[in-house]
């Protein structure tokens, strides 16, 4: 078994010390308070409270329309799961400018901290690799994210990177939780006024 | 060489699909949106993407809107009794969601299984706050296409132009 160090809150800063050029879409619960800590809540970032399972799909169709765009999911074990068959759709359409972060802790945190799939058996890289995602790659411990940072922008997308997490709290971060707005924030910051 | 049977309806309906502005076709294949889905991928102005649910199309949707792209979902009846829950994106966030819906279980159906779902259809999309256009005949094809362009794209909100299996025929067992 892995041993498992790296605390959530440690990760996302310096995976993303350029996170102003990303447009990111995060999953619902604490990988969206974590990618909101980020950002301060950026008009680069579309998190969700709901839609669970919805985070891949999101991001490969806002990456198949914003070609010339980095675009970065992050999202949960859980979150992950209810939509696998998403990271199929993600390698037969193959953007280059897609990476997706799993921050996996293993549990289902926002409803009580109950185990997940992956604390068990389920490997998330594998299920990746075995889709068809060309670049796959698994850190558990802070000192592996510097080769995660250079991961996601040296190899050839899409990318899984695979985060294995301590089961600790998310980003303490209060988003705005409003899809409208945030639809709106979006589209502004992107199109332009 | 044959005609595909859906082959002119389903050149017409592209074309207003593509005048709308949509360059986003996400599918599962059905029947009756074959033809279309060819269309599709033929056309270096459209991309076609194959789904592994429908729910997908709809997050797809969502992820197309928010850097200002348009997109349809296309899929049989059945389908769409997977994807209530992201119509939260189009009921409660002002996302477009235009879908394509190709009937089963309406009309002189055969297979028993395709019933349920076929006539829980209009309510599962009226639950979810998704505007219903349906084509029974051909010449109804074009005004309620673009009735359902407009409620989707104008009014940001979920619209589905339904084909009916009067529209479509229905499949022998």
């Amino acid at each position: 078994m892995t041993k498992i160090t790296l605390d959530r809150r440690d990760l996302l800063a310096p995976l993303f010390p350029d996170h102003q050029d990303w447009l990111f879409v995060s999953g619902l619960a604490g990988s969206s308070k974590d990618a909101a800590g980020l950002t301060q809540d950026g008009a680069n970032l579309f998190t969700m409270a709901g839609c669970m399972g919805a985070a891949l799909a999101t991001g490969l169709g806002m990456a198949l329309s914003a070609p010339d765009r980095k675009v970065a999911v992050i999202t949960g074990d859980g979150e992950l799961q209810m939509g696998l068959g998403t990271l199929n759709t993600i390698a037969t359409q193959a953007p280059a400018n897609l990476t997706v972060v799993c921050i996996d802790n293993g549990t289902h945190g926002e409803t009580g901290g109950q185990e997940g799939h992956t604390i068990h058996r389920t490997n998330l890289a594998m299920i990746a690799q075995g889709a068809g995602i060309p670049s796959v790659k698994e850190i558990s411990s802070a000192d592996q994210i510097a080769q995660a940072h250079d991961f996601i922008r040296t190899r050839p997308g899409p990318r899984f990177l695979w985060c294995r997490v301590l089961p600790t709290a998310p980003t303490a971060y209060k988003r705005n939780l409003n899809p409208a707005e945030c639809r709106i924030r979006f589209r502004a910051a992107y199109l332009g006024a | 060489m044959s005609t595909h049977p859906h082959e002119e309806w389903s050149q017409a309906l592209f074309r207003q699909f593509k005048e709308a502005g949509i360059e986003l076709f996400t599918y599962i294949p059905d029947a009756g949106n074959a033809r279309l889905a060819e269309l599709a991928e033929e056309d270096n102005e459209t991309r076609l993407v194959l789904l592994t649910t429908e729910e997908e199309g709809v997050a797809m949707a969502t992820g197309a809107d928010l850097v200002g792209r348009k997109s349809v979902l296309m899929m049989q009846s059945s389908g769409v009794g997977n994807c209530p829950n992201f119509l939260s994106f189009a009921k409660g966030g002002n996302f477009p969601c235009l879908m394509m819906v190709s009937m089963r279980g309406d009309y002189g159906e055969q297979n028993p299984w395709q019933y349920p779902m076929g006539q829980a259809v209009d309510k599962i999309l009226e639950a979810m706050g998704v505007m219903i256009f349906k084509v029974d005949r051909r010449e109804d094809l074009e005004a309620a296409a673009t009735a359902a362009i407009n409620a989707a794209f104008r009014n940001c909100q979920g619209a589905a132009l339904i084909l009916t299996q009067k529209f479509l025929g229905a499949k022998a067992f």
